[in-house]
Formats: structure tokens, C-alpha cells, sequence
């Protein structure tokens, strides 16, 4: 069977290691294979950060260009830069919310209208869930638990391979204590929002 | 998972572990007594993980001064009889080479591995050498992973080969591995002994020419037998599809055949080769048998394909081999299925439709740069600043491997030549010698202690004349944050003498010394002016810790850094020159600070010509409501 491809891009700092660590654990503890490929080290310092995760049967990290069945981007220009990543089948879930390369005013090409970067991603996938997930976050109690409501966004997917339970077990294994509340509030957020407007 | 589950989860639970963590439990499991590394990505987690274990664990782990050091240390536990884990990236082998060479010929008594992080694609590196060639220099076992758990499992047989043969075991990973997660199946953990004794027996641990001599004929003896091993070596398994057409693999790109030969259900014999030094030519030939062609797919050098080529010619047998020397597949980079499955196609002969980009926007590039308040970009913005103050146009700034290397990106500019760590100071000397332009050098702390010192001594010896900067931020920040010399902290967590950069530079005979806190620009630019009108060599020590240290206290807690629109002109020294990622231009043009990235580090508060940004004290109960 072929494995369910889960690629997660966005810009170093905004908590995709943890967020695919947590999906991973509760693919495992669902009792099925996963295996998830990132990349560390330099890549961090606010440059783009992407993971990719397998759920079934699968050797490498690796996804194929195109066999992309969730993208989960955290930034907007970054589900841009994924998009040879994603099929017509495909969902995205895109946080609306945008960082701007420190050296913008330098570069060559300039920093896409939100609109025109929904429009192209709508274009050629099958459905673009677009959500202020910092907002969101905010609303939940905190900024950092942004990477939850995406997650919650994710578990909300149909077809999405780990049930929501799970999950939120996994997210009280690795995540602190006392930050639990707050992540919690922001992942049924996102959950919620998703289900709303699929 | 806390971190400390690796250590405490029993046999035949699972985790879901990394590569770099699942060589930590096979080290555990093994026995290990004692480990070492200079932290390095993509090895750099397993350093990490030690950190936090080693001393429940009851093992000794450290991280070295440098990769020789590090080798060092576990030649001579292993030769105490102790299994000794050393593990570094790729290029850190080349630091060890000189040491690895000659524990080649002495052999160990107890168990050594050496895990080489390489990293094909170079995300976080210098280069993308190929590792694989140091087993065949040095002649030395060589196994690769392709999954963390087989990491973890080839660290224990790596240990029993070790002993049985009484050599070191090179361990290959890659950063698709190393940086893999995965469900792992573990084994029971093996109680280490905490101290060897250390028997002499010189004809065997001293390499004078006429031991070595010796030692040289024994090495290659124990690795002809090794060669029999690696023939019928389980590890090296062949796939039967029935096919008439091969594919000979290793390592991460196994993965990428499998998951091609899988999905297409193509029908090819597949041969995963592990334990592929000594090269195991007679499963190779009996693989081959039946095959009229064969496709090699490996990262990053041809080795297999020149070895299987070697066999083919050898036995003169009349069968195409394809791989990298064909063009079939790419001479450089990390594969991924869809170049795996571009090789096959082009080896069928079958016409592959090009993939075409789904975008046509032109998408800005993403550039990684130094941190919101990282006192880096205060000293490149102040030296820049002194020497154009004193009309010196023409300056190269040789530079080294850090985060500081991020200088190379725009408006910074302030690397102009990298070799490898340390060779700021010593192409620092050439330069000086060379030319009559200005040179200033960036070093960090840790690169420093690694490999500043020798050529810091080569200079005032020579009498070079240059400028060298140590932008000594109390960490080894890429990798994470680890410990160095400088600090009064060990890779265990225990207090350590901490050794005073200033003192170390002195003693290298500078006499021109200076330690700034960068984040004062004023009295930084006026260090970096008398050191530029210095002749000879001038160290100026920038001192103030990286932003991302772990429970560091937040500075300036009631205060918010904005910009006052009516004195701000819009002269854009902030956005242009200073660059700092927490400074933008908003939608209406005006300069604008984002509260929550901003470290207060007032830099941009000193150097805005127009003093239009200002530090601002908030109302404290405010600052709490807003909590």
C-alpha cells in the first residue's frame, strides 16, 4: 500500500521539527510505520526549514515530486516553494500569517500578494485550507502554540492516517507541562476551523 | 519522548528515533566506557544526547578540543581494552586523518567505532566528500546504515567485528540518516566497565618504521580475512525478483530503490550492500550471475561502481555496468526517488516526461542570517564602519565555519575566503604576506580552540600583519550550543576550568589585545580603529553570549525598541546596512519593529544616524497584563 505523504515546510524557529516529532510518535503509537526526513544545522537561522513524513509501508523519507497527499505550510511563501511537492488530489493547509526574508529590500524578486499566492495554490490542488493560525494562536493564550493549531488543522484533513486522540497523547509526551492548556486550546482551534471550511 | 527514554526504555519496547539518537542506544547497548566528538551536523545529536546520559549511564563522554583529539581519546581507551565510541562529520575525519591512519596499524583491544556523519547535498558543510574512501586509505571495515535502526544495530555488530579482528569499525551515515526518524526496536542495554588498564606492549602501539612495518603486513592479513566475512555477511542481502537486471546499493540510497522498485513494481534483483569494505566481490559475482546489466546507486563518489566495474573486468564477464561514470545517474548530490527512478528509466532506455514547475512566480530566496540581537552583526556592522572611517576601502575578511559565516550574505559582506576551521588565521598569514590589503579575520570561540591556536602562533612568528576578530559568543552556536574549552562547563554538565581567550592569545605572543562588548558600538568601532592602525597582528576579542543560549536572562524585559516616524527620514541604514530580520519596512513605508523577534540589544538604537529609534521603558504592570 502506498504510504500517506505528509510535507511540512515553513521558516526556521516556528516548531516544524516538533510538530512532525509529535505526528510521528502518534503514527507509532497508532501501530503503523513512519519514517521522517529533516534537515538541521544551518538551514535554522530563519531560512526554510521543510520535513517530510511517510505514514505505511516506505523506505525513505523522501516523497516524490507530486505524491504529496497533505502540505502542511507554515508560512505562505513557503507552501509556494512546495508546490512542485503537490498533486490536484492533494490538500493544503497554508497559515496565512507571512515572514518576510530579512533581505527583502534586496532581492530580486519581491515579496507576493497573499491573494495571488492563495489563488496559485488553489489552482492546482485539491482543496486550500487558509487560516491566521498565529492569530489563532494568540487567541489560544500564545504565539508559539502556533504549531499546534496547524497540527490540529492537519488531524482535521479527511483521510489523515492517525486519529486526534492520539495525537493529543502524543502532544502531552513531548511537549512541557505546563504549556499543555494552551497548546491544547490552540490544536482543537485548528481542528475546528479546519472542519468548518472544508 | 524525553530525551532520557533511551536510556531507560527497556528491551523490545519501540521509540521513535532519529538516526544520531538510535547511535546513542546502540552505543549503550554495546557497552560503551567511553565516547568523544567535536560537535559537527549532522552528527551533532549524538553529542547532545551523551550530554544529558552519560553520567547516569555511567560512561564517559567528551567533547574534544577537536575530531584528532576526539579519535585520540577512544584509541587510547580502546587500547585500554574499553569500547569507545568517536563520532564526528565528515570533514572532522579529515581533522582525525592523521591519527586514523596510525590506529589502522595499531589496532585496539577493545571495541572502536568511528561514525562518520556525511552530509551529500552539503546542507550544513563545506563539501560533500564521500567518507567511503577514508576505510579503503586507511584500510579499515566499513559498514553504512540506511535507517536508524539499523544504525543502532550495526553500532553493536560493529563492536564485535572491532574486537574480533582487534581494529576500529568505520560506521557511514549520511544526513538522510542521520537526520531520519524512525520506529526502533530496542535490545537490552549492556553494563560498561568504567575503567581498562592499559597493558604495553610498544612493537604494537608505537609505529616506529620497523613496527609499522610489521603493523602494515598484519592490517592487511586481518583485512583479507575481514574479506571472507563481508562475502558471506548477511548484511550484504541480495532481493530476488527473477529479473535479468540489477541494481547493486548502499546506505540512503537503498531506501530510494526500494521505495521506486516498490511502487512501480519494477522488475529488478536488488543487492543492499552494509559491510562494504572489504568490498564482498564474490556475492557481487554471484548476484551478477544471471544479470546482463547492472545499475550502481550510491552517495556521493562511484566507489561500488569502480568496484564492481574491477570485478566485472577481472572475471571478464560480458555485462553493463551503469551508474555515475555513464551519466546514468547524477556524479553529485544526495539522491531522492525521483533520480532513482530517472536512472532506471534512462537504464531501460525508456523516455522519462520532464517534470515542469507548477509555479510560474518568481519566489524570493529565503537566505538563513544571523539572529534578531546576534552580537555577530553588531561587530560586522562596526568594523565595517572603523575602516571606512579611516578610508581603508580594499579589505579581505577571511572567515571560518560558524554561524558568523552567515557574514557572506548581503549587506554584511564579510566573508571573502573559507577553507576549513581555522583557516581564517592561517590564510590570514598568506594574505598578509601576499598582498598589501588590509586583512581582517573572523574566528568564533570554539572554532578557536579547535584549530586557531597553531596558526595564531604562525603569525606573530612570521611577523604577519593583520586584524583578527574571535567573536567569542560562549558557545558553539551551529551545532546547537555545545560546551568548548572556554567555558566553565564539560560535555558531561560538570564544572570544568574554563581557559581565558584573552590569556591563550597573549601567551601566543600578540601584544595588541583587545576585548569588546560588541553590542557597545561606540567603543567597539574606536577597538577596531587602533587595531587597524596597528602594525602587526591586532586581536580584538568580541565577547558577548549568542542569543540562543539556553535559560540566558532576558535583557531589557520593561523595555520596547521602536521608531519615532517624525525624526525617522527614511535613510534605511537600519533595513539596508544593519540588516537585523526584527527591523522592516511596513506597508506604508514606514520603519517598523516587531516587538516579538526584537532582543533589545539597542544596536540599532546607537547607530541610527537620525536617533530615531529609541530604547522605551513600558509600564511594568502593562508588560504583565500583556503575559
Amino acid at each position: 500500500m502506498n504510504p500517506y505523504n505528509i510535507y511540512i515546510s515553513g521558516v526556521g524557529g516556528q516548531g516544524i521539527i516538533k510538530t512532525s516529532v509529535i505526528m510521528g510518535e502518534a503514527a507509532m503509537q497508532s501501530g503503523l510505520s513512519v519514517v521522517v526526513g529533516e534537515i538541521h544545522g544551518m538551514s535554522q537561522r530563519g531560512g526554510v526549514v521543510s520535513t517530510q513524513m511517510k505514514i505505511g509501508d516506505s523506505h525513505s523519507p523522501l516523497i516524490e515530486e507530486g505524491k504529496t497527499d497533505l502540505l502542511l505550510a507554515f508560512e505562505p511563501l513557503e507552501a509556494l516553494r512546495a508546490m512542485n511537492m503537490i498533486n490536484e488530489d492533494s490538500y493544503v493547509v497554508v497559515n496565512t500569517s507571512t515572514i518576510y526574508p530579512f533581505n527583502i529590500r534586496q532581492s530580486e524578486h519581491p515579496y507576493p500578494e497573499l491573494s495571488t499566492m492563495l489563488d496559485e495554490l488553489e489552482s492546482q490542488a485539491k482543496k486550500v485550507i487558509a487560516l491566521d493560525a498565529d492569530g489563532i494562536a494568540k487567541g489560544a493564550g500564545h504565539i508559539l502554540a502556533m504549531n499546534m493549531v496547524m497540527l490540529g488543522a492537519a488531524a482535521a484533513i479527511p483521510g489523515f492516517p492517525v486519529d486526534k486522540e492520539t495525537i493529543i497523547k502524543s502532544m502531552q509526551d513531548n511537549l512541557p507541562e505546563k504549556s499543555i492548556p494552551i497548546n491544547l486550546e490552540a490544536f482543537e482551534e485548528g481542528f475546528k476551523f479546519c472542519l468548518q471550511n472544508l | 519522548m524525553n530525551i532520557k527514554e533511551i536510556l531507560t526504555r527497556k528491551e523490545k519496547d519501540k521509540l521513535f528515533l532519529m538516526g544520531n539518537e538510535a547511535a546513542v542506544r546502540g552505543a549503550l547497548e554495546a557497552g560503551v566506557s567511553v565516547a568523544s566528538t567535536y560537535p559537527g551536523t549532522p552528527s551533532s545529536e549524538i553529542g547532545n544526547v551523551l550530554s544529558v546520559l552519560a553520567e547516569e549511564a555511567g560512561m564517559y563522554f567528551e567533547f574534544s578540543v577537536n575530531e584528532k583529539v576526539a579519535l585520540e581519546v577512544a584509541a587510547a581507551a580502546a587500547a585500554s581494552g574499553l569500547r569507545s565510541f568517536t563520532f564526528m562529520k565528515h570533514v572532522g575525519l579529515n581533522v582525525a586523518s592523521d591519527s586514523l591512519m596510525s590506529v589502522a596499524y595499531t589496532g585496539v583491544r577493545g571495541g572502536m567505532v568511528i561514525l562518520t556523519a556525511d552530509d551529500p547535498s552539503m546542507f550544513s558543510s563545506q563539501n560533500e566528500q564521500d567518507n567511503r574512501h577514508y576505510a579503503r586509505l586507511a584500510n579499515l571495515p566499513l559498514l553504512e546504515a540506511s535507517s536508524p535502526q539499523e544504525v543502532k544495530d550495526l553500532m553493536k555488530y560493529a563492536y564485535q567485528l572491532s574486537e574480533e579482528f582487534e581494529l576500529p569499525v568505520i560506521l557511514r551515515t549520511t544526513t538522510r540518516v542521520s537526520h531520519m526518524r524512525g520506529v526502533v526496536e530496542l535490545g537490552p542495554l549492556k553494563k560498561a566497565p568504567t575503567k581498562g588498564h592499559f597493558d604495553k606492549d610498544p612493537q604494537r602501539f608505537v609505529p616506529v618504521p620497523e613496527s609499522a612495518r610489521v603493523m602494515h603486513r598484519n592490517l592487511v592479513e586481518k583485512m583479507a580475512e575481514i574479506g571472507v566475512l563481508s562475502n558471506n555477511s548477511s548484511l550484504n542481502h541480495p532481493l530476488s525478483r527473477g529479473s535479468q537486471v540489477g541494481i547493486i546499493t548502499s546506505g540512503s540510497a537503498f531506501n530510494y530503490v526500494m521505495d521506486v522498485v516498490e511502487e512501480y513494481n519494477l522488475p529488478v534483483n536488488v543487492l543492499k550492500i552494509t559491510f562494504s569494505h572489504p568490498f564482498p566481490e564474490k556475492k557481487v559475482l554471484e548476484f551478477m550471475d544471471n544479470l546482463e546489466m547492472v545499475l550502481v546507486v550510491e552517495e556521493v563518489d562511484p566507489i561500488m561502481e569502480k568496484e564492481v566495474l574491477a570485478i566485472v573486468g577481472k572475471h571478464h564477464l560480458d555485462k553493463t555496468v551503469h551508474g555515475k561514470l555513464d551519466g546514468t545517474l547524477p556524479m553529485i548530490y544526495e539522491y531522492s526517488p525521483d533520480i532513482v527512478l530517472g536512472g532506471v528509466g534512462r537504464m531501460m532506455g525508456l523516455e522519462m516526461p520532464p517534470e515542469d514547475d507548477k509555479t510560474s512566480l518568481g519566489l524570493p530566496k529565503r537566505p538563513a542570517t544571523l539572529c534578531p540581537g546576534c552580537p555577530h552583526r553588531a561587530a560586522y556592522f562596526e568594523v565595517k564602519k572603523a575602516a571606512e572611517e579611516l578610508n581603508i576601502t580594499d579589505v579581505i575578511f577571511p572567515t571560518d565555519i560558524g554561524c558568523y559565516t552567515l557574514g557572506i550574505e548581503r549587506p554584511y559582506q564579510t566573508a571573502d575566503y573559507l577553507l576549513s576551521m581555522g583557516s581564517s588565521i592561517g590564510t590570514s598569514c598568506g594574505f598578509s604576506k601576499a598582498t598589501d590589503q588590509t586583512v581582517v579575520s573572523f574566528i568564533g570561540d570554539s572554532t578557536f580552540f579547535h584549530a586557531g591556536i597553531p596558526p595564531l602562533l604562525n603569525a606573530v612568528h612570521n611577523k604577519a600583519n593583520f586584524v583578527l576578530v574571535i567573536l567569542d559568543n560562549r558557545t558553539t552556536a551551529m551545532t546547537g550550543g555545545q560546551p568548548h574549552p572556554g567555558l566553565p562547563i564539560d560535555g558531561m554538565g560538570l564544572e570544568a576550568p574554563e581557559i581565558s581567550i584573552p590569556a591563550m592569545v597573549k601567551a601566543c605572543g600578540v601584544e595588541m589585545v583587545e576585548t569588546i562588548n560588541p553590542l557597545n558600538v561606540r567603543n567597539s568601532r574606536e577597538s577596531f580603529k587602533k587595531a587597524l592602525q596597528y602594525e602587526g597582528v591586532a586581536v580584538v576579542i568580541s565577547q558577548y553570549p549568542c542569543m540562543l543560549i539556553k535559560g540566558r536572562k532576558e535583557t531589557g524585559k520593561n523595555i520596547v525598541i521602536d521608531v519615532q516616524d517624525d525624526k525617522c527620514t527614511n535613510c534605511d541604514t537600519c533595513v539596508l546596512e544593519l540588516t537585523c530580520p526584527a527591523i522592516y519596512t511596513s506597508e506604508d513605508g514606514k520603519i517598523r519593529i516587531d516587538p516579538l523577534m526584537c532582543r533589545k540589544c539597542n544596536v540599532c538604537v546607537q547607530t541610527c544616524p537620525e536617533k530615531a529609534i529609541r530604547a522605551k521603558r513600558i509600564d511594568v504592570e502593562k508588560g504583565r497584563n500583556k503575559q
